[in-house]
């Protein structure tokens, strides 16, 4: 199952639908950086409302496409991690280091228009 | 009791299989929906070392009463190569693969009960317990 990515300006807004497979986040990696390059895109959104796990594998590949995104010029944004998802992580000891996270979409976008806004972009 | 359900595990889509099937027993037993997520990670975890490490085994789960109590019980089994220190496999940060070393040491923060047991050639069964409350 492929990752839609959608494009709002120079965001890309990558919405997981439900339970993904390590390939299919491999995937979205892949994807999201050769977007991120031909779309000349400066902000990337990683929606994750609709998992109801990240285990570590999931959040290595996570933190991988941010960093990627970043080497490539671009921001990242992991929104919508739920409630218990969030605690799991922390008993499991995942961090999302040096990566920024909003509570929504919309916060997120708020956040990378903001960064932009800084950066003078 | 109910009966057991048994995920064989052969690649990476199976351990999506495995811990859809462990949120659903979980819920059909009455756990919390907080519960629930942090069983499904904790199967997550060893279903992914079995593919990491071993490349086929199985999970099987079932419900478990004692005495009063109502729980869930998670045996992840494979016929790999074995962990040739099982102390080492459970420090935080420790890998031996491509990975954060945070599975098994995290699995057992997740869950009530943890055993590992290994062989080196024979294989690795980890059996894992989450009591209702």
């Amino acid at each position: 199952m492929t990752v839609p990515i959608l494009k709002q300006g120079d965001t890309l807004i990558a919405s997981i639908q439900a339970a993904l497979s390590d390939r299919d986040l491999m995937d979205l990696r892949d994807d999201l950086a050769g977007r991120v390059g031909r779309l000349r895109s400066k902000g990337v959104i990683i929606d994750v409302t609709a998992l109801d796990v990240l285990d570590s594998f999931a959040t290595r590949t996570i933190r991988g496409i941010a960093y990627t995104a970043k080497l490539r010029g671009a921001d990242t944004v992991v929104v919508g991690i739920q409630p218990d998802v969030a605690f799991a992580m922390v008993q499991l000891g995942l961090t999302l280091d040096g990566i920024a996270t909003s509570l929504d979409l919309e916060e997120g976008m708020a956040l990378l228009e903001a960064r932009k806004a800084a950066r003078g972009v | 009791m109910a009966s057991e359900i048994s995920v064989a595990i052969n690649n990476e889509s199976d351990v999506v299989t495995a811990r859809q099937r462990g949120r659903e027993l979980a819920a059909r037993i009455g756990f919390s929906s907080t519960d629930q997520t942090l069983f499904a990670t904790a199967i997550s975890e060893v279903a992914r070392n079995i593919v990491s490490y071993a490349g086929h085994g199985e999970i099987v789960l079932c419900a478990i009463e004692e005495g009063h109590r109502l729980g869930i019980l998670v045996v992840a089994r494979d016929q790999g190569p074995g962990i040739a220190d099982l102390e080492l496999a459970m420090r935080d940060g420790y890998s031996t693969g491509n990975s954060l070393g945070v599975g098994l040491p995290g699995a057992r923060r997740l869950m009530d009960d943890f055993e590992l047991l290994s062989e080196l050639g024979v294989g690795t069964t980890v059996t894992m317990k989450k009591w209702l409350r």
